[in-house]
């Protein structure tokens, strides 16, 4: 199994913020089928506020009947814009740290 | 929030029929208004005209009564009371099982018994797991927990004499270090009497309260047999046999053959007692039974009964919700032809219910008709695979995205799963209804099914074409005559259930003359049966291959409604390839890509599909689903799979991400080569082809082709050449 080395593949979340959606290279195809893969129960997703328009952040539960985690604080109006920000809350659950993108050394 | 949920009677109805309502209140208000609304788009979306519903006045305008119904799920089946029941002071009660969820509480298997009064008796597994028998309010139990998955010869028997009783639970498999076998002789009370007037019930036993039936069993049954006296070790033994010894004849109750009129809901006692019963909520029938053997005999169920006498309950069948009827609608003359639903509303989200009006018989002038894919609906029909499978948002390579419905079903397990998901014993739900709410068959879902067919209907209105409506349903009772009115068949995104008259009918209208505009993808792809006598209630089989939900598990490849085989049609000679020109060939969720006229778009046999499209413009690099008219999943040209010849390849699709990935009956062996940017039979391949007696077919090979249409007010190029096509085709002039 890999491991997400939050020095190391620094890279592959600058990648990832400038194309969430699209052409990914095999490295960045190889972490998001781990954050992707993730159990069902505690998987972040969105929930549809306005169809197409606003989003808002939940966590699915895993079992049929037990109701999913609402985050209404956590609200998104594109999918980019919630790709990235569950990304980096993925990022901050597997290495530990916040992703900090020093734009700089990008 | 969804508050409110219904269904109809029926999914298709012509004006001056009738059609029911049910509905049930969720939540909100104890009110509910109604009104019809023509649905003509399905969809908010800022890329569209929004979703536009045109009230139609009727007479069931007005408001109602919001009442809650309840679901009673679980399958199981029932013999009526009767005298023989109501005298039986000793008995013995046998059967093979094979449970699934031994220790998920008490299961009855076989009995009389019954929550509300505690009498009765019962043939059950305990919250262990073990064999016991329960009489009235006592138990006796082997204490020795049944393995999942395993046969057993299950049997218990009381002497009212003596009151003395024998449990026997003998696996047909012995495992070493595991003693999952037991014999337990005991003593419960003299001179037990029945109640009077109780029914005798498998996989279940009569419920408290306002449940008809609780204690469902999970699990196969073959060979229940109910004796008036306490049998021997050695009887029940012989009477275990697939027919039953004609020794034991003066003792039977009842012996239950369950290979017996399969397609039925029929289960039929053999033992000359008539005593036959009837099965509530549809478990899955044609299962193997504990003595089919897959080398030497029949995989399917017509040629090897005897194999197949297993039934799989399931404490979550359901087939009709079976609701009182809120309101009727007699479909009035003069509504065209179209998509309709009633719209509930009571202080919460609109819930749509919705049906489909085909034209008057004899009086519709238009010439080309929609076909609603109701049987991808149905399969399709409440699917809730996001919450429970781990890959799934890898498998969609986006982020996944719940709507209301998604949050009800999540509250409402009881309102039953698709065929994509899987009982609660794990095993794949085989069979779906109609009759119950469908909730993702409503605007505002996701655009592989309903919401993207409603782009097609969308653009035939924006544009002023007569499109009429008819449903998978009317094609496969009807056959060819559905489409007789018609020069032209469009199907919609997602067409990928197909019943063996859907198939032929299609077939033979493009062998006529008939032109079928093929607008998505993953098209005719699985064979499905209907049942034969139940309306509004589908199977099919995950058999072989393919991209499946659930594998079918060997010897149960064959449909037990209808004897057909099941599975893909690619696997019976009938790849789609044949039939539309193209078959499946890859899925990916995350984004949408556009295609590239071919070589032969030169050809002058295709000139009117490219007219006003240039050599080199990208061809839908636009839509509502994903960003391109190719994406989600995607069909190729192959020869290999029946292909015609002379087929055109007219456009193909290009620059897919890795996220497409090729489907896994392309792979006979593994390699890493799977996605967009390095598969080369990751593609939609536009594709034209005519027949010989002056029909046509276009395929566009793309679920995402009618999300595409409406962009820049349905003024684009995927709108260009369906326009094309569809003006062509409308033209009675043959293909020549």
């Amino acid at each position: 199994m890999i491991t997400i080395d939050p020095v190391r593949d620094i890279r592959l979340a600058r990648e990832f913020m400038a194309t969430p959606i699209g052409h990914h290279s095999p490295d960045l195809q190889r972490l998001l089928r781990q954050f992707r893969g993730e159990p069902v129960k505690g998987k972040y997703a969105l929930l549809t506020v306005r169809p197409n328009r606003e989003w808002m952040l939940i966590e699915l539960s895993g079992e049929k009947g037990v109701p999913f985690t609402v985050h209404a604080d956590q609200r998104f109006f594109s999918m980019a814009e919630a790709e990235r920000a569950v990304f980096r809350m993925r990022w901050k659950r597997y290495t530990g740290h916040d992703l900090v993108l020093d734009e700089a050394n990008a | 929030m969804k508050t409110l949920a219904g269904y109809t009677d029926r999914i298709s109805v012509a004006p001056g029929e009738r059609i029911r309502f049910m509905v049930s209140r969720e939540g909100g208000e104890a009110v509910y208004r109604a009104r019809i609304v023509r649905l003509i788009s399905g969809e908010d979306h800022p890329g569209g005209p929004g979703l536009i519903e045109r009230p139609v006045p009727s007479p069931i305008d007005g408001a109602y009564p919001a009442r809650h119904q309840p679901i009673h799920v679980g399958g199981c089946a029932v013999v009526p009371p009767g005298r023989d029941l109501d005298r039986l002071t000793s008995f013995t009660v046998q059967a093979m099982v094979w449970p699934t969820t031994p220790g998920r509480g008490r299961q009855t298997i076989l009995g009389t018994w019954n929550a509300a009064t505690a009498r009765g008796f019962a043939l059950e597994l305990d919250e262990a797991g073990a064999l016991a028998l329960r009489l009235d309010g006592a138990t006796v139990g082997t204490g020795v927990p049944l393995l999942p998955r395993a046969w057993y010869l299950v049997a218990a028997s009381y002497d009212g004499r003596s009151g003395a009783v024998r449990l026997t639970q003998q696996p047909l498999l012995r495992h070493a270090h595991i003693d999952d076998g037991a014999v337990v002789k005991g003593r419960m009370a003299k001179g037990w009497t029945p109640d009077k007037g109780a029914p005798y019930l498998m996989a279940a036993h009569g419920g408290a309260g306002a449940r008809p039936r609780e204690g469902h069993f999970n699990g196969k049954i073959a060979r229940p047999r109910l004796a008036n006296r306490a049998l021997s070790e050695a009887q029940v033994r012989a009477a275990n046999n697939y027919r039953p010894p004609a020794a034991l004849k003066g003792a039977w109750v009842g012996a239950w053959d369950f290979a017996l009129e399969t397609p039925t809901t029929r289960v039929l006692d053999v033992s000359g007692r008539r005593r036959h019963g009837t099965l509530i909520n549809l478990p899955t029938r044609a299962m193997i039974g504990p003595t089919w053997q897959g080398l030497h005999v029949a995989h399917d169920w017509p040629s090897d009964p005897e194999g197949h006498d297993a039934i799989h309950f399931h404490d979550d069948d359901l087939y009709d919700a079976g609701w009182q009827t809120d309101f009727t609608l007699t479909v009035p003359k003069d509504w065209p032809s179209g998509v309709y639903a009633a719209r509930l509303e009571n202080g919460h989200d609109a819930e749509h219910v919705v049906f489909f009006v085909r034209a008057r018989k004899g009086k519709t002038k238009a010439r080309a008709v929609f076909l609603a894919s109701t049987a991808t609906y149905m399969a399709y029909a409440n699917f809730r695979i996001m919450n429970t499978r781990e890959k799934y948002e890898a498998f969609q390579g986006s982020l996944l995205v719940a709507g209301p419905e998604d949050v009800f079903l999540n509250d409402h397990p009881e309102y039953g799963d698709s065929t994509y998901g899987l009982h609660s014993d794990g095993s794949g739900v085989s069979i779906t209804s109609r009759l119950r709410p469908i909730v993702n068959m409503r605007p505002n879902t996701p655009l592989w099914a309903f919401a993207g067919d409603m782009y097609v209907i969308a653009w035939a209105d924006a544009l002023g074409y007569e499109l009429d409506v008819i449903t998978d349903e009317d094609l496969h009772r009807e056959g060819l005559r559905a489409l007789a009115p018609y020069h032209v068949v469009l199907t919609g995104c997602h067409p990928e259930y197909t019943s063996g008259a859907m198939w032929d009918a299609l077939e033979t209208f493009t062998h006529r003359g008939g032109r079928l505009m093929y607008l998505g993808g993953n098209g005719f792809y699985w064979r499905v049966a209907y049942h034969l006598d139940l309306p509004g209630v589908m199977e099919v089989r995950r058999a072989e291959d393919g991209t499946r939900a659930w594998a079918a598990e060997p010897g149960q490849y064959t449909m037990s409604f209808t004897g057909e085989y099941g599975g893909m049609w690619r696997r019976q000679e009938r790849a789609p390839n044949r039939l539309v020109g193209i078959g499946f060939t890859a899925q990916g969720f995350d984004k949408g890509s556009y295609y590239m006229r071919a070589a032969a778009s030169e050809d002058p046999r295709v000139a009117f599909i490219v007219q006003g499209v240039g050599r080199d413009d990208r061809i839908g690099d636009f839509g509502n689903a994903g960003g391109g008219a190719a994406g989600q999943e995607l069909d190729r040209f192959e020869p290999l799979l029946g292909s015609p010849p002379h087929a055109l390849v007219v456009a193909t699709s290009v620059d897919h991400t890795d996220y497409m990935l090729i489907v896994n009956e392309e792979l006979i062996g593994l390699h890493a080569m799977i996605g967009g940017t390095e598969n080369p039979n990751v593609r939609a391949d536009m594709t034209f082809f005519e027949l010989p007696g002056g029909g046509a077919v276009f395929s566009t090979g793309s679920i995402s082709w009618p999300s595409s249409l409406p962009t820049n007010n349905f003024d684009n190029n995927v709108a260009r050449i369906t326009k094309n096509v569809l003006d062509r085709f409308l033209d009675p002039k043959p293909f020549g």
